[in-house]
């Protein structure tokens, strides 16, 4: 009876978000995935040419790097993110005085934009590399480890705030049981800890996974692709396309649906892997 | 004797973490340290305090307001946050509610369809979409919002839905019964229990737009419009050589009002991300 009534007012309770979300999400999409099917320079002037940006992807050697390049960043980050975010939030939980300084602290780098982070830190490992006689300019190895970096450094307050939401959540109970048994520090960390935690983790896998595999702005304003677009992610490659060199427009939209392709098979792979896992509670 | 080792235990990790907590603002103080230095010693010596020679006051902030407008920027950054964030919080639980209530085809599809643009990422739909702002001259940083509600809406729309669920259904039947219409009910029964979820989701989308660069600086009008995001990237320019000196003295402007919003405010963005994490 009550969605009967208020099905009579959709105009103002749904329609809103509904007309918005057209026009923010599901007609650029939409046109999206038909102008990767075709040549243009603008929306108006699209000539359908089939798998033709497709094949033209592939052999673009740029393209290849970016996505190599990409995979070995995501994977270096998810690792040491995760690493380093767990292993404080251990060490806040242990009723450590100051927990809550050390809390603000290490979250702190997480609202800062991008863009900002990355000029910030550009500074940083431009003054570090100087001692060397060296710039970020020279080598992408050194805008790959200065993005590796800025990531952990924004990051692993953010992950550590879920792990410790976490770990506050396995019961007491269950820990002194274990330490009654005889469970040694690690025992009790491998065999009860991480179980009930595998929410957490499969929360913060998926989070770090998708926010490297999507970087742009950090990568953006810390190198900008120097040298020559060899540290280009995949998403500075895109934009790159697109608004770089004009012609190449249906090449960049191709790219995207590849891009989003990519994305959206991890997230599919991830949460189905993690949530076997997990430990009922 | 147990309880005895544990404190020094705790002392020790109390004084690690204390040296790294230390490291770790370092490169906002690094920065605040050079904003005070003449442009040309900072990529030399970025590492040093300022000293006579070096010291250049406050004229980094000077020149650096007056290239890029700072001020104005600030103020379309504060419009298209608060805007969008109100727009968002309001129409999404709306939205949420009419979904988790009416079942509908249309119910339906709208639910998968948030779900579903929450992995396609921003480069997927960044040149469309900004032809079709084009169009519809939602080029200035009032209209502007209308883009952000429909980017924002899957996230925001999913996690209303997982609380609106949870709301017993006799509350809102009561005051059906009481002679409220579904305006009424929304707005002094609805809204109301949600309030804990606007939360988070305001904070989670607040914290998207102030920092988003590619989507505003792919819309807005740039030669009249800039956020500050978009401002300090203008500060690098097309050419070679940047004003360091403005560049520092802009990131902390850029900076120090997140970190008062984040200190007075720390307790509901922390309880919002973890929540915003766990249902997202």
């Amino acid at each position: 009876m009550n969605g009967k009534v208020l099905k009579k007012y959709f105009p103002l309770f749904a329609l809103p978000t509904f007309l918005a979300f057209l026009i923010g999400f599901v007609v650029p999409f939409v046109m999206g995935i038909y102008l990767a099917f075709c040549k243009f320079t603008t929306v108006s002037d699209a000539k359908f040419v089939g798998l033709q940006n497709f094949r033209d992807i592939f052999n673009d050697p740029e393209f290849i790097h970016a996505l190599w390049y990409t995979a070995l960043f995501t994977v270096v980050t998810v690792i040491t993110i995760n690493f380093f975010g767990f292993a404080i939030a251990m060490l806040l939980t242990k009723g450590i005085r100051g927990t809550n300084i050390f809390r603000t602290v290490f979250f702190m780098p997480n609202l800062i934009g991008g863009i900002v982070l990355g000029y910030i830190w550009q500074l940083i490992i431009n003054g570090v590399l100087a001692l060397f006689g060296l710039t970020l300019t020279f080598s992408e190895v050194y805008g790959f480890w200065g993005m590796v970096v800025l990531m952990n450094w924004q990051q692993i307050g953010y992950v550590m705030i879920i792990y410790i939401a976490g770990i506050q959540n396995v019961p007491g109970e269950l820990l002194e049981a274990a330490r009654i048994d005889g469970a040694t520090n690690s025992q009790v960390l491998r065999k009860v800890i991480l179980p009930m935690v595998m929410p957490s983790i499969t929360i913060c896998t998926f989070l770090t996974l998708t926010n490297s595999f999507k970087l742009f702005d950090q990568n953006l304003a810390l190198t900008n692709g120097a040298p020559s677009n060899k540290s280009e992610l995949l998403a500075l490659n895109i934009f790159n396309t697109f608004y770089g060199r004009t012609g190449y427009e249906g090449i960049g939209q191709a790219k995207a649906v590849v891009f989003f392709l990519i994305v959206g098979i991890i997230a599919t792979i991830q949460l189905v892997l993690t949530n076997r896992k997990e430990v009922q509670q | 004797m147990n309880s005895v080792r544990k404190s020094k235990y705790s002392m020790v990790w109390t004084i690690v973490l204390s040296i790294v907590s230390v490291l770790y603002i370092m490169p906002i103080i690094l920065v605040l340290i050079n904003s005070f230095k003449r442009k040309a010693y900072i990529s030399r010596e970025p590492f040093s305090l300022p000293n006579a020679d070096t010291y250049a006051g406050f004229s980094n902030y000077v020149s650096g307001a007056e290239k890029i407008g700072i001020v104005s920027a600030f103020i379309n950054s504060v419009i298209v946050t608060v805007g969008s964030v109100i727009l968002i919080i309001l129409c999404c639980s709306m939205c949420a509610w009419y979904i988790t209530r009416v079942k509908s085809v249309f119910s339906k599809i709208m639910f998968y369809l948030c779900v579903f643009s929450m992995i396609v990422p921003f480069q997927m739909v960044m040149f469309t979409l900004s032809k079709v702002s084009d169009t519809l001259h939602l080029t200035n940083p009032i209209a502007i919002v209308v883009v952000y509600l429909g980017f924002g809406a899957g996230l925001s729309v999913f996690m209303f839905c997982g609380f609106a669920k949870s709301i017993p259904l006799e509350i809102e039947e009561a005051a059906m019964i009481d002679g409220c219409n579904p305006i009424q009910t929304y707005f002094q029964v609805v809204m109301p229990i949600l309030k804990p979820t606007c939360i988070s989701v305001a904070i989670l989308q607040a914290m998207w737009i102030w920092n988003d660069y590619l989507l505003p600086s792919l819309i807005l009008d740039k030669t009249k419009y800039k956020t500050i995001p978009i401002a300090i990237q203008y500060l690098k320019g097309g050419y070679g050589s940047v004003d360091m000196g403005a560049m520092m003295a802009m990131l902390i402007v850029a900076v120090v009002p997140i970190i008062i919003f984040y200190l007075i405010c720390q307790k509901y963005i922390i309880e919002g991300v973890v929540a915003g994490a766990v249902k997202g």
